[in-house]
């Protein structure tokens, strides 16, 4: 029994990454842009996160406004970042896959770099903590899964029918829904096409950054090379996954994130199986899921990858 | 429009590119507070100061090679091969396992066996994306980018378990390193008192073969049909999912056969991080040298010295060698966006048009 | 600004594209509820003339006026502010929202800070239909829509967004005879309040709903007037240029052997319903038989069947003989099938290769041109040369790229491959869509040339008139059935329209 416990309220709080990153990317793939980079946002969301309460820690005790001031710092740069994206993908109309890759690589080696610089080795932070809800946490079984969570982990579940709301309940939503599936008919309609693709990119990117933010000062509570390794690859498989909707793709971040936190039992717990087979499985997952989820390719925005030319005659 | 100016117009822009991604590492180095132009300088020219660290450059070129040929017959036969790394990664595993199966083999039997070995492994590896776009549609992006994360743990689990160097276990250390390999796998290496070796003429050779099979052959033409028009070729009667396999086989034989090298050429067995970031930076070396043999071949050398450069900036002027995995990103950035302007030519002709505005026609 | 538009003028508009002047000049004028029409061949500039009147370009030179004031439009936004509303020849709608989605979207007055507010679109769009007689269902998805459907939403949503001034492109393309007639007499009832202007190169429709014409040539205005002046001839001669004659098939056909015979065909579309149900058709072998039928009722399943690029349920297709359903599409060009498909820039090239590389597509592998296991160059080189030649395909060197030909010679590259590797039947689909009239009497006379030959050729075409010039027979497609198949002389335009419309005898 304790183990499920264990293994759920892990896998809640280490969903969050992938929950915040996925729904970015699925504001930035409703518009019609898929973006490989995000892997490469949430790794400088990561090392941000940290940097603004390490510098003033030094490792030791920093003020919540340090922490809070991390969070800002990587999800406004997350979002210059998705601008940057929009750049090369929409106003010079690059190939969208290549170009994420190579956003991806951009990323990771400025934040290895610039941690390697400024930092160094493994220094850790006090990162963010909150106390566990009183009375509710104390439920059994329920109590530590849900109420005993990291305050980010209720934001980034309450940010799920915000999501939702915000997709199909306003008007930018309405837009970004339209320059996804059939731009030339938003344009003709007088809708800035690149504009709103600018704008989900920078809405994916905050996410994105966030995310990476939420590793470094939530989960790890320090920064590695390999903090991120591939949750944002898995990010954007999960929009797939998700049919591109807040609360499918929430249940495939749990799944994805129970997948992960399996590795981590088995570990701690000193089974003896190879633990990189464990590892292995969120990523082996993924693939199981496109290769059959057939359905998702005819869900899918109709124009996702296709760069909008309004000059280009038919 | 003249052709003068078509040329200029084309220069021109390449040119702003360059620079552009010059100044885009620079805003980098400047936030880290190195000197931006000697970092550079040690990046471009260090490598080439002695045979030293030049071989080193042509060690690293030959691999960057066979991957960057790889990919660019799955590229232009319309399929994004990301993982080179976990291809490579499979035929290290695959040459290994031979090697060590067979260690009393004369030297050539077993150096081709275990060459052909390494690519089968690749092939494999690659073959799976490769399978999975064909029949069930799915992106390729997505799944090789997981297959390396699953590669990288197998070859970890492998050199850490079953292929573990006896010696290892003994000493109690548990590197996880396959022990030495025969030398009769041992690619030979020619220039003395360096590690430069044969390989180099195995890379070169691929280049030209590749040349010849994909703008000389009908194979090679169906396969470019298929990367340049899908529906086209279809209608054409080309079987378009099956040159699709057959571009990531070949795609991934060449990753692993990258491996085989590595191994039988540098390292003599198998341990961590021989692929250290081949896989992708062969991607970088495919689109800078315009997915061509002909340029690939310098743009493997261009990639090479600023893998060997990149490793000296810490101590030369204090930049991580992270720096590197910087512009090789910021390139295929700046690569990928000239691309579309270069072929352009509605804007091309708005710029012809704004020079010469007395030409009204 | 509710006030009606008595007066729109666009003055010495010019508009350049690479390597084209799509617009040279061009003015016109429609006053107070009149209609223009806007005529001319594919090509001539019509479309991106209007797409400059709405916004979506910007003129190099020219100013428009709209009741004696100049106005300036960088975008749609600013076109419909002004009163101005366009029903595109693609409809311009998301197939996966919602009729009031669809309208939403362009409905600015509905859009508050955090909230869309569908109860007054949904209001809107009650008024407006009731006002126009155009009853629309607001909850359904544009997919769920026939295309006649379709065109009416995009009205209502023109109108919705507060049109004053009516552009529509080509909208009876899709509809048949009928539905053209019912289309006309609506927009004749709405001139009491708007000012139209519709492109079209049907003169049925310019004749019956114009006031005045203005025709267009190469982007210039070649004739401006009122119809009234004119007979039926006289503005088909100045739509053209010149008294044209097309390629006619004058001959009795004669029986020959059965070239192909289809047999109960059942082919699903893309969508996943049968778009072919039971279809039965058989051509012999030097006879041109005419599919006619509005596009979209299984034209190009058919053709993608017959040539191995689409699954075939149940049924049986026989080639020559020998059966060929199922078999792939290597098999069926080996067979012997010739195919210009529908469309030319993605299926029938491969538009970055060079010509020469093009006209050996489906050949590449051919001892021909081989030597050995490699491409033998100078073999490709002589026949491209002799195919350009033959088939007068206008380019500078057969290195150029396929895909930076004009229309009309694209489709003779196409049509120079297909004839030249001597098959024993053809299907061509939409051969002259889009090109101008030299080209399109070209490959008229090629395919009536392969006919006195011995060919068998299946000519799948919405043009009526294409259809009534080329074929021996004429066989009508609705909804995946062939309705029936008439001899030339028992086809009239009026029999077949009823046909198209899927009203049996």
């Amino acid at each position: 029994m304790n183990y499920i416990v264990t293994i759920l309220t892990l896998a809640i709080s280490s969903c969050v990454a992938l929950l915040l990153a996925s729904l970015g990317e699925m504001f930035n793939q409703r518009a019609g842009v898929f973006n490989l980079g995000c892997e490469g946002i949430m790794s400088m969301g990561a090392f941000l996160g940290m940097l603004v309460p390490y510098a003033v820690g030094r490792g030791g005790a920093t003020p919540e406004i340090c922490n809070v001031a991390g969070l800002l710092l990587a999800t406004g740069v997350g979002a210059l970042l998705g601008l940057f994206f929009g750049l090369i993908v929409v106003t010079f109309r690059a190939p969208q896959g290549i170009a994420g890759i190579g956003l991806q690589m951009f990323g990771v080696g400025t934040a290895g770099t610039l941690f390697r610089h400024f930092i160094g080795g493994t220094q850790s932070v006090p990162g963010i903590s909150t106390p566990p809800i009183p009375l509710l946490s104390k439920i059994p079984f329920l109590g530590p899964i849900f109420f005993s969570q990291n305050i980010m982990v209720y934001l980034a579940f309450l940010f799920v029918p915000l999501a939702w709301y915000l997709l199909f309940k306003t008007p930018w939503g309405l837009k970004i829904r339209a320059v996804g599936t059939n731009p030339r008919a938003a344009d003709s309609i007088g809708i800035p096409v690149n504009k709103i693709r600018y704008q989900s990119l920078a809405l994916g990117g905050a996410l994105a950054g966030l995310a990476g933010a939420y590793l470094s000062l939530c989960q790890a509570k320090m920064f590695s090379d390999s903090i991120v390794s591939g949750r944002g690859f898995i990010a954007v498989a999960l929009v797939y996954f998700g049919h591109w909707q807040p609360v499918k793709i929430m249940w495939g971040a749990l799944l994805f994130s129970l997948a992960q936190t399996f590795q981590t039992i088995i570990q701690s717990q000193g089974i003896n199986f190879p633990y990189e087979f464990a590892v292995m499985l969120p990523y082996v997952l993924v693939i199981v899921v496109l290769a059959f989820d057939r359905e998702s390719q005819r869900l899918g925005p109709t124009a996702l990858g296709q760069p909008f030319d309004r000059e280009i005659r038919t | 429009m003249t052709k003068q100016f078509r040329i200029l117009y084309k220069v021109c822009i390449i040119l702003l590119a360059v620079i552009a991604a010059m100044a885009l590492g620079a805003v980098i180095l400047v936030a880290i507070g190195a000197d931006v132009f000697k970092t550079y300088a040690v990046i471009l020219f260090e490598p080439l100061k002695n045979i030293g660290l030049l071989s080193e450059v042509f060690i690293r070129m030959i691999p960057l090679t066979i991957i960057a040929l790889g990919i660019a017959v799955a590229y232009r036969s319309g399929i994004i091969n990301i993982g080179a790394e976990g291809q490579m990664a499979i035929g290290i595993l695959t040459t290994t396992a031979v090697a060590l199966a067979m260690p009393n083999l004369p030297k050539p039997l077993l150096l081709p066996l275990v060459l052909i070995a390494g690519a089968a492994g690749g092939a494999l590896w690659g073959a799976i994306p490769g399978i999975l776009k064909a029949k069930l549609q799915v992106s390729e992006l997505l799944s090789t980018v997981m297959l390396n994360y699953i590669a990288e743990q197998f070859y970890t689990f492998c050199l850490r378990k079953p292929m573990l160097d006896p010696a290892e276990m003994m000493n109690g250390s548990g590197t996880p390193q396959s022990m030495r390999l025969t030398k009769n796998i041992w690619l030979t290496r020619f220039v003395p008192g360096t590690r430069l070796h044969t390989g180099l003429f195995i890379a070169i050779a691929f280049a030209v073969l590749i040349y010849f099979m994909l703008w000389k052959t009908s194979f090679g033409y169906k396969m470019r049909a298929s990367g340049s028009s899908a529906r086209a070729a279809r209608y054409g009667g080309i079987n378009v999912p099956a040159f699709l396999i057959i571009a990531m086989l070949i795609s991934g034989a060449f990753a692993g056969l990258a491996g085989a090298v590595e191994i039988c050429g540098v390292h003599h067995r198998a341990i961590q991080g021989i692929t250290s970031g081949y896989g992708f930076s062969g991607i970088v070396v495919a689109l800078f040298g315009g997915l061509h043999p002909a340029g690939i071949i310098p743009a493997a050398f261009f990639f090479g010295l600023l893998l060997v450069g990149g490793n000296m900036t810490q101590n030369a002027v204090g930049v991580p060698a992270n720096m590197v995995q910087v512009l090789q990103g910021v390139i295929i950035l700046v690569i990928v966006a000239t691309q579309m302007v270069l072929s352009n030519e509605y804007l091309m002709e708005r710029v012809w048009r704004r020079f010469h505005k007395e030409e009204k026609a | 600004m509710d006030e009606k538009i008595t007066s729109l003028r666009m003055e010495h508009i010019t508009k350049r594209f690479p390597g084209v002047l799509a617009s040279d000049d061009i003015s016109l004028s429609v006053g107070d509820g009149e209609v223009l029409a806007l005529v001319g061949e594919n090509g001539a500039g019509k479309t991106t003339l209007m797409n400059i009147l709405m916004g979506l370009y910007q003129q190099d030179e020219g100013k428009i006026f709209i009741n004696g004031n100049e106005v300036k439009f960088h975008s749609p936004n600013d076109a419909f502010a002004h009163g101005l509303g366009m029903v595109h020849q693609q409809y311009m709608l998301v197939q996966n929202m919602t009729v009031l989605e669809n309208i939403a979207l362009g409905y600015q007055k509905a859009w508050k800070p955090f909230k869309l507010d569908l109860s007054m679109v949904r209001e809107r769009i009650t008024a407006i239909s009731e006002r126009y007689g155009l009853a629309v269902d607001p909850d359904a998805f544009i997919w769920q829509l026939s295309i006649g459907e379709q065109q009416r939403v995009e009205l209502v949503k023109t109108l919705c967004l507060g049109a004053r001034f009516l552009i529509l492109d080509e909208p009876t393309s899709a509809l048949t005879p009928q539905e053209t007639d019912e289309l006309i007499l609506l927009l004749k009832k709405m001139t009491s309040e708007l000012s139209i202007i519709f492109i079209s190169h049907k003169l049925q429709e310019v004749t019956s709903l114009s006031d005045k014409i203005t025709i267009l040539r190469h982007g210039k205005v070649t004739f401006s007037g009122n119809t009234k002046d004119h007979t039926q001839k006289e503005i088909a001669a100045l739509m053209t240029g010149h008294e044209v004659v097309m390629p006619q098939n004058t001959e009795t056909s004669c029986d020959k052997q059965e070239a192909l015979v289809i047999k109960d065909l059942d082919v699903k579309s893309d969508r996943g319903y049968l778009a072919l149900q039971h279809l039965n058709l058989t051509i012999h072998s030097g006879e041109i038989v005419g599919l006619a039928g509005v596009s979209g009722n299984g034209q190009r399943e058919l053709a993608e069947a017959i040539n191995g690029l689409r699954k075939i349920e149940s049924g049986t297709i026989t080639f020559l003989g020998k059966e060929i359903t199922g078999k792939s599409c290597r098999e069926v060009i080996d067979a012997g099938m010739g195919y210009i498909p529908e469309d030319r820039n993605t299926e029938g090239i491969v538009p970055p290769f060079s010509m020469k590389e093009n006209f050996i597509l489906k050949d590449s592998s051919e001892k021909e041109f081989n030597k050995g296991i490699f491409l033998d160059n100078k073999k490709i080189v002589d026949y491209a040369e002799a195919l350009r030649t033959e088939f007068d395909i206008r380019s500078p060197n057969i290195n150029v790229a396929a895909g930076a030909l004009s229309g009309g010679n694209i489709q003779k590259v196409i049509l120079a491959r297909e004839l030249t590797r001597s098959p024993k039947f053809l299907l061509a689909v939409y051969p002259i869509r889009g090109l101008d009239l030299g080209a399109a009497q070209f490959i008229h006379e090629q395919l009536l040339k392969k006919r006195r030959e011995g060919l068998g050729i299946l000519l799948i075409s919405e043009e009526l008139d294409e259809i009534l010039n080329m074929s021996d027979r004429v066989a009508v497609i609705f909804k995946g059935q062939i309705q029936k198949v008439l001899p030339r002389a028992e086809a009239t335009r009026s029999k077949l329209g009823i046909l198209m419309a899927g009203v049996k005898e």
